[in-house]
């Protein structure tokens, strides 16, 4: 069994609301630091071992964990980055 | 002239639609989103909600429906197709649309009527003249509608913007009149066919005049006269 964990955040360029709300929070709250915040989504995904397993997870990310329209997406498995 | 409804797990608007189409003399039955004949409906309504508790993202699950492939058929033989809020949520995520709707600008779930322009387009569902504004509800969370500069203009030029959120008078404001934040004020989009359709305004609340408007019985009454027209 492996293992992966995929984050999904917007593309560059879409607009993220939360993001956006959170970041006028934190410079409300004195944080002048804050430059950017961006939000997005946390996927765990349990899998059996078997051949093709990364392809068959990019499959899945693409098809619907995430929209290839709007939303850009990372996979880390086992200590290795995608 | 026969509507089919289509009810996935957690649409709530199908009863509204039912009514309003059986309420211009049209028959209208609901399809089962496990269903895959859809023979025997000479247009397809996708009715707003929330399906599959819009989990992942709006009409993200939906979209993979046994009935929605047909849907897919009998829109790429020339059927018409109308996806109403979480309807075009769904036609976006597969892909029968371009674009994609997201959350609100202002985060918030809005509910209320609003004037709408109607635009110069090669849209089978809407026949009124471009510039006429119709008062129909919005009520979404997601209806900021987005698509890449590109998509735009080839959308502009093609004649695939239907509807834009628009001031009382038909004007927009410098700033955007989309409450959702919409891309261009985009309020409702048709494929270059035409035939499929994607609005987030609800017509099918305003054509009883018991509820307060009649402005959504020409989004209904224009497809059943195309259909017509073609027949003849």
């Amino acid at each position: 069994m492996a293992r992966y964990e995929i984050f999904v955040t917007y593309k560059k360029g879409i607009f993220d609301p939360p993001g956006a709300t959170a970041e006028r929070a934190l410079a409300n709250l004195g944080y002048d630091e804050i430059q950017s915040v961006k939000i997005g989504k946390y996927i765990q995904l349990e899998v059996a071992d078997g051949p093709n397993a990364l392809t068959r997870v990019r499959e899945m990310c693409d098809k619907l964990l995430a929209n290839p329209v709007i939303e850009d997406y990372r996979i880390q498995s086992d200590e290795k980055d995608w | 002239m026969r509507f089919g409804v289509v009810i996935f797990p957690g649409s709530n608007c199908e009863q509204d639609v039912i009514h309003a189409t059986r309420l211009l003399g049209y028959e209208a039955e609901y399809v089962w989103h496990g269903d895959t004949d859809i023979s025997g409906f000479d247009a397809i309504v996708l009715p707003g909600g929330f399906s599959y508790g819009d989990y992942i993202r709006t009409g993200a699950v939906a979209r993979f429906s046994p009935v929605m492939s047909e849907v897919v058929r009998f829109a790429e033989a020339g059927g018409p197709v109308l996806g109403i809020c979480n309807g075009f949520q769904i036609l976006a995520e597969a892909h029968m649309l371009p674009g994609a709707l997201l959350r609100n600008r202002g985060l918030k779930f809005i509910c209320r009527e609003v004037p709408l322009r109607v635009e110069e387009s090669a849209c089978k569902w809407v026949d009124l003249p471009a510039g006429t504004v119709a008062r129909i509800p919005i009520n979404h969370n997601e209806g900021n509608y987005v698509c890449s500069p590109e998509t735009l203009t080839s959308m502009v030029a093609k004649g695939q913007i239907v509807l834009r959120y628009c001031e009382t008078d038909g004007t927009r404001a410098p700033g955007g009149s989309a409450p959702n934040g919409a891309t261009d004020d985009i309020a409702g989009i048709c494929n270059e066919q035409g035939n499929v359709f994607g609005l987030m305004p609800h017509p099918e609340r305003v054509v009883d005049p018991v509820v307060g408007g009649t402005d959504g019985q020409p989004f209904f009454t224009a497809i059943v006269e195309h259909l017509a027209e073609v027949a003849r």
